[in-house]
């Protein structure tokens, strides 16, 4: 009982925080206030993991302006990182029959109670930029978000693409991601299968740089010692790149050129550097899926069928084209 | 000879000389330093430069677990103080200016001992369990560095500044100057003057030392503020060294291997007693560790098993208990009678 309440009080608190939020939303856009008026507006919750980063802010702003182009309402809550948190944020859209909810799972597991209730109560869900490991893909209409192995694959792609007249062997060093998170195995896997078809391509050391500027240099000076001849840097994200560039010109190389760097992500700071010239190719992983969230949202609504996987829109700069594209950059 | 295996820092070196050993036979060139734009290039080089941060927040530690005490909140101290400075520098219209960024570290490490002496108060003050007063810094302190950084990662481009964790000094890293410089003066203030010894005498017994005439609360304040402090430049170091603030991850989990250093070197938990230098040998064997890791390639997926198993290693044989049994096991069939064998020992 006594746990009831509390949640109940939360849902409060937070339907409150929300609608102050909207009210001021509402009252800067349009100034006569039609709020309260939109019977057939679609109202979405919307359960963030956290402002763990520069790509999840920029990914949160792009979902919260697309609902306002797309004229749809949007509860937005902020897990913080913690899954109760995020069950919390959906019982309580729930409880307030949003028409639909979306959210990108902190972890993959321990989803099957909470999904079930929203399909009890015929709220259809939309799982944005992270999976669920759930085996009743009944529980939600779609899954949006990245391909990470079709990301390894763009980054081998370039890479036979780039060393095609070569004869010499290539000795690649590899920068994971945190060991055992599914951009890490899968941007390892998809990178794997396509430079495994020539023997000249070798991974000559690999190490977890746990997606951070700081271990990735560390790591990237201590490979800089145990191999000398390295060709070729292929790091998970580009934070782990941008570390692993100060390990390569501490060694007095140049990054880009005596040593190839080739990254995952596209944030601002990896395409400064590109258009730099320290990095030679950046496979792009967009958090803009807000749009794309919106348009499904409004189909699901609809009643319309909709593919179980929808992967974002993404693309891939070389040094020419990240000039180009620096200067409209969001994030 | 067993005066010097009798020693407390024996079994430390002896497990730094092993893992050294072992980069030897796997890593080529592992112990080659040469010069390298006008300083010092090596592996070597590379465990003083990347444990300095941690020898760094070990000794503070140190300090706080011979008063009986201990410090969870240090990892995010080291996120505030480097969020801290960091967002001040970025503000800077010349990001190269010395003065602009001696402010910011100053007024990042004021901030740092603000934050300890709020550790100091709510142990020494209000009488919270150090583990649970520090564990609320642990948590706010993180959410603090977030709030500073606005949850991104703040970038700066101040040569100034990457002098302090990144930049070299007389062919040396200047991250190894400044621990040598705080090393100095802990051991000056605690092994030459009185202090060490008040220390010791709260961490053996806070309320005998009090009716003895020490200051018990002004010896905790004092030692969480430093420990902060020591916390405080390490994150200066660490978020230097790659020119940015990341309030998520900088320091994460730092508090753990700063006590396992602590541990290792000798120090007790119980408090009471501290070994300054075996904490710098614990942290040493720590990134060593680490080191190895990298350069002999363990596999990402093994790489906590293999940490785990040489702590472990690490920690049996520090203890006196263990080594007595498993010594003995092994001298029995030499020396068949347990007796004649104490007997030489006493004498011994």
């Amino acid at each position: 009982m006594l746990k009831r309440i509390s949640v109940l009080i939360l849902a409060g608190a937070t339907a409150l925080t929300m609608a102050g939020c909207g009210s001021g939303d509402d009252g800067s856009t349009s100034a006569g206030g039609s709020s309260g008026g939109g019977d057939d507006k679609i109202v979405m919750g919307f359960a963030q993991v956290g402002a763990e980063s520069g790509w999840r802010t920029a990914n949160t702003k792009d979902i919260q302006e697309s609902a306002k182009t797309a004229g749809i309402e949007l509860k937005f809550s902020d897990a913080q990182q913690k899954q109760e948190n995020q069950i919390k944020a959906i019982r309580s859209y729930i409880q307030q029959k949003v028409d639909v909810i979306a959210f990108s799972p902190v972890v993959e597991s321990g989803w099957d109670t909470v999904l079930k209730e929203a399909q009890n109560a015929k709220i259809p869900v939309i799982l944005t930029d992270r999976a669920v490991d759930s085996k009743d893909t009944s529980l939600y209409k779609t899954f949006l978000g990245s391909d990470f192995v079709e990301e390894g694959k763009k980054a081998g792609q370039w890479l036979v693409e780039e060393y095609k007249d070569s004869k010499d062997d290539v000795n690649i060093v590899q920068l994971e991601g945190t060991t055992g998170s599914a951009p890490a195995n899968d941007r390892k896997a998809g990178f794997q299968e396509i430079i495994s078809a020539d023997p000249k391509f070798k991974i000559i050391a690999s190490q977890t740089g746990d997606f951070t500027r700081a271990k990735g240099k560390e790591v990237m000076e201590a490979f800089l010692k145990s191999n000398p001849d390295i060709d070729v840097l292929y790091a998970h994200n580009d934070d782990m790149g941008l570390g692993a560039i100060e390990a390569i010109e501490g060694a007095g190389k140049v990054p880009g050129k005596d040593i190839k760097i080739i990254t995952v992500d596209a944030v601002r700071d990896g395409m400064q550097a590109l258009a730099d010239g320290k990095i030679n190719y950046i496979v792009e992983c967009s958090p803009l899926l807000g749009t794309q969230l919106m348009d499904l949202a409004k189909k699901v609504i609809a009643g319309e069928q909709v593919p179980q996987r929808v992967v974002t829109e993404e693309t891939t700069f070389t040094q020419e084209q990240a000039k180009e594209a620096l200067p409209n950059r969001k994030y | 000879m067993t005066r010097f295996i009798r020693h407390r820092l024996f079994w430390p070196l002896v497990i730094l000389a092993g893992l050294l050993l072992l980069n030897l036979f796997f890593t080529d060139n592992f112990f080659r330093i040469q010069m390298k734009d006008g300083h010092l290039y090596g592996s070597l080089i590379d465990i003083f430069r990347f444990g300095a941060p941690l020898i760094l927040v070990s000794l503070g530690m140190t300090l706080v677990i011979a008063t009986g005490g201990i410090d969870l909140s240090v990892g995010s101290v080291v996120a505030v103080a480097g969020a801290l400075a960091c967002l001040q520098i970025s503000d800077l219209s010349d990001q190269n200016s010395v003065g602009g960024v001696l402010g910011a570290v100053g007024i990042a490490l004021v901030l740092s001992v603000i934050l300890g002496a709020w550790n100091g108060f709510l142990v020494a003050g209000i009488g919270i369990q150090p583990i649970i007063a520090t564990l609320i810094l642990m948590v706010a302190g993180r959410g603090l560095a977030q709030l500073i950084t606005d949850g991104q990662i703040t970038t700066v481009n101040s040569s100034p500044y990457k002098l302090i964790g990144g930049g070299y000094w007389l062919t040396l890293p200047f991250g190894i100057i400044i621990v040598a410089v705080v090393l100095a003066l802990t051991a000056f203030l605690t092994r030459r003057l009185a202090l060490g010894l008040l220390i010791e005498s709260v961490g053996g017994n806070a309320e005998a030392s009090r009716l003895s005439g020490i200051s018990a609360r002004g010896v905790l304040m004092m030692v969480y503020a430093f420990c902060a402090l020591c916390a405080g430049i390490a994150g200066l170091m660490i978020s230097s060294n790659v020119s940015s603030a990341d309030g998520n991850n900088a320091g994460l989990w730092i508090e753990l291997d700063a006590i396992l250093a602590v541990v290792i070197g000798g120090t007790s938990l119980a408090g009471g007693r501290f070994s300054l230098g075996g904490t710098v040998l614990g942290a040493l064997i720590i990134q060593t560790l680490t080191t190895t890791i990298y350069s002999i390639g363990v596999p990402p997926e093994t790489t906590l098993l293999f940490k785990a198993l040489v702590v472990t290693i690490v920690c049996l044989l520090q203890s006196p208990a263990f080594r007595e049994k498993a010594f003995r096991r092994r001298r029995r069939p030499v020396a068949p009678s347990p007796a004649t064998e104490e007997k030489v020992r006493v004498s011994a």
